[in-house]
């Protein structure tokens, strides 16, 4: 292209050299696990009562840990947005801190508080005989610890920036504070509870530090697809790459749905 | 004061069991913002309340309907209080049944136009089939029917005004309070609206309260006319009484309106008490009003050899001023106000006695039907 018609806003050709090395950074991994992935045994691998364990308990603790956080991270993402109380800044700032904290610092704080001696777990241990630490629950636990930042952090900004006024005009039409909550301002949310979810979904299911500290690495019971990951290297690398094609493909598909469903309709509505 | 199972008052037959005025006095003090206000608006009528930005109109309808809490004073509908701070008591917004049009409309997006309308009775316990059963009729009668499944994205201005009034007039509402009901429209879609607006508030029989900063729209919706300056009332009355007799230059700029009564036949208005004027807009027939802003007529020591198509003589009765601008007074017929500036006072010779020509272009001539 000519220098003619290139607007002076466009960077300089010489920052294409950087800028490519970045995305090769970015993409040759990618393009190695695709390589080297043991496609001909791939069905194998995939069916080994470990590998099918792990996918299961994933799944199933990611989805335990979203569900976790849409219960009690929405109401918290309500509170942080729309309430006036002392200390909502103090607040706020937890619930970024599991966004920056080693997943390993906050299994062992979890254990701390969580666990069998922990500050609250040894009353849950003597009052209702409930155990987390090292358990499929601990699994979601140390999860939606990590997780549900994503979540209260996405909706707290949407309810911020959505239009308070329209819920005005819901209630001079009757609708008391949960009507209103449950018919305009939830609907309206809802790019943002989806886009803020599958953030969720996807952090949880790729959790490793936390839950390995808090809920240990028992093969059927807390051993999540990134354990068993991290397992197979040391045995057989193969498996690792096999199940690491699982948590690519996951992956890939939240991003997908992310952008194709939500992100750009939510953008222009 | 009961709210039952919304019933539409005018569509479904049956009219609301009682009405009940809205009165009080409604004081709201903020940081460098105070508002005190005593209104009185009877069952039926419809109060228009002017004033210039930030005088603390929306305040004041924030206030009636529940949005803002009263610092001082209190508002009454019939005998049930709506806010008291003495007392302590506040009753909710959703509890009030007063009906809100907002200036920018705040339909919900993410439902039809159908669902915006069945909003209030859904929310008042109906069921969802219920509650669209109410909505219908509102529809039809707002010349909605055929945009029952469209979203609100999808409605033109005029449309979404109309949805907004629907919406509110569904839940049966005691009070109909309207924010810049116009202000969103362009101006072409204005006129038409307008003048359906005010046939819907005729048929509403509880009190209604206009906000606006257009002297057109409140002398055309409004039976009476409330002026606030910076949060205080500085003139009411008859619309055309206030607007013959402004009290404050803001009042004399924006409402000093010539307001003539006449017949209009093919955009010619033959003027009660003599004259002839002819309107750009060929459309309405019949009794009209015509609003000529006083600063759209020209005044002339000798006949105009201009475009203007209305030019008539009459003999100088009064030189005002008011503010910046000085008000003449010419009997006609027609009779009229003109303002011009100090400057052209002079320049004319002007004294009360003295022979004028008067010239007006049809098109700042807005007639509407009265």
């Amino acid at each position: 292209m000519s220098r003619r018609g290139r607007p002076i806003t466009s960077p300089p050709r010489i920052v294409a050299i950087p800028a490519v090395i970045a995305l090769l950074f970015l993409g040759l991994p990618i393009v190695g696990l695709l390589l080297r992935a043991p496609w001909s045994n791939l069905g194998a691998v995939l069916t080994s009562r470990t590998s099918l364990d792990a996918l299961r308990l994933s799944l199933v603790t990611a989805t335990a840990a979203t569900m976790v956080a849409f219960v009690i991270g929405v109401p918290l993402a309500w509170m942080l947005a729309r309430a006036q109380f002392p200390g909502r800044r103090l607040a706020r700032a937890l619930v970024t801190v599991p966004l920056v904290l080693p997943p390993v610092v906050g299994g062992i704080a979890l254990l701390l508080a969580f666990g069998r001696r922990g500050i609250v777990g040894q009353y849950f241990e003597s009052c209702c005989g409930v155990t987390l630490a090292f358990t499929t629950p601990g699994v979601v636990v140390a999860e939606a610890f990590v997780a549900m930042p994503f979540l209260i952090i996405t909706v707290e900004g949407a309810l911020r920036v959505l239009d308070a006024r329209v819920e005005e005009a819901a209630a001079t039409l009757g609708a008391g504070r949960l009507t209103i909550f449950r018919r305009v301002t939830l609907p309206l949310l809802a790019p943002a509870l989806v886009a803020g979810g599958v953030l969720t979904f996807a952090r949880a299911l790729g959790e490793f530090g936390a839950t390995i500290t808090f809920a240990g690495n028992l093969p059927g019971v807390t051993q999540t697809l990134p354990l068993a990951v991290y397992v197979g290297l040391e045995g057989d690398p193969s498996e690792a790459v096999a199940l690491s094609l699982i948590l690519l493909a996951v992956s890939v598909g939240a991003l997908v749905l992310l952008r194709d469903r939500w992100l750009r309709t939510g953008a222009s509505a | 004061m009961t709210r039952a199972m919304p019933v539409p008052s005018v569509p479904g037959g049956r009219a609301p069991a009682e009405t009940f005025g809205l009165s009080g006095r409604i004081g709201v003090e903020r940081e460098g913002f105070s508002l005190d206000v005593a209104l009185d608006v009877e069952p039926g009528e419809v109060v228009g309340v002017l004033g210039p930005n930030g005088a603390g109109k929306s305040t004041l309808l924030r206030a009636i309907c529940g949005l803002v809490p009263l610092t001082h004073g209190r508002i009454m509908l019939g005998d049930a209080v709506l806010d008291d701070p003495e007392a302590d008591v506040m009753m909710p917004v959703n509890r009030r049944g007063i009906g809100v049009v907002f200036q920018e409309y705040r339909l919900f997006e993410h439902v039809s136009v159908l669902d915006n309308v069945a909003f209030g009775p859904r929310s008042a316990g109906s069921s969802r089939a219920a509650a669209r059963l109410v909505a219908h009729p509102w529809l039809d009668r707002l010349g909605l029917a055929d945009l029952a499944q469209r979203k609100p994205s999808q409605l033109s201005g005029g449309q979404a005004q109309r949805v907004a009034l629907a919406r509110a007039l569904a839940c049966n509402p005691m009070a109909l309070l309207l924010d810049e009901p116009l202000a969103a429209l362009d101006a072409s879609t204005r006129l038409e609206v307008r003048s359906e607006l005010r046939d819907h508030l005729r048929d509403f029989a509880g009190p209604t309260i206009v906000v606006t900063h257009d002297a057109i729209d409140a002398l055309v919706l409004a039976d009476r006319i409330v002026v606030i300056e910076d949060g205080l009332i500085t003139q009411q009355g008859q619309a055309l009484e206030v607007a013959r007799r402004p009290a404050t230059d803001y009042v004399a700029r924006l409402l000093g309106l010539n307001l003539l009564r006449g017949h209009a036949i093919d955009g010619e208005v033959t003027v009660d008490g003599g004259g002839l004027l002819h309107v750009a807009d060929r459309s309405v027939f019949g009794g009209v009003l015509v609003a000529i802003r006083p600063n759209a007529i020209l005044l002339h020591a000798d006949r105009p050899d201009g475009s203007a198509r209305n030019v008539w003589t009459g003999t100088v009765d009064g030189i005002e001023v008011i503010g910046d601008r000085v008000r003449v007074t010419v009997v006609g017929p027609p009779t009229v106000m003109v303002d011009v500036t100090s400057g052209a006072i002079a320049e004319l010779h002007l004294a009360r006695g003295d022979r004028v020509w008067l010239s007006a272009k049809a098109t700042e001539l807005e007639v509407y039907r009265g």
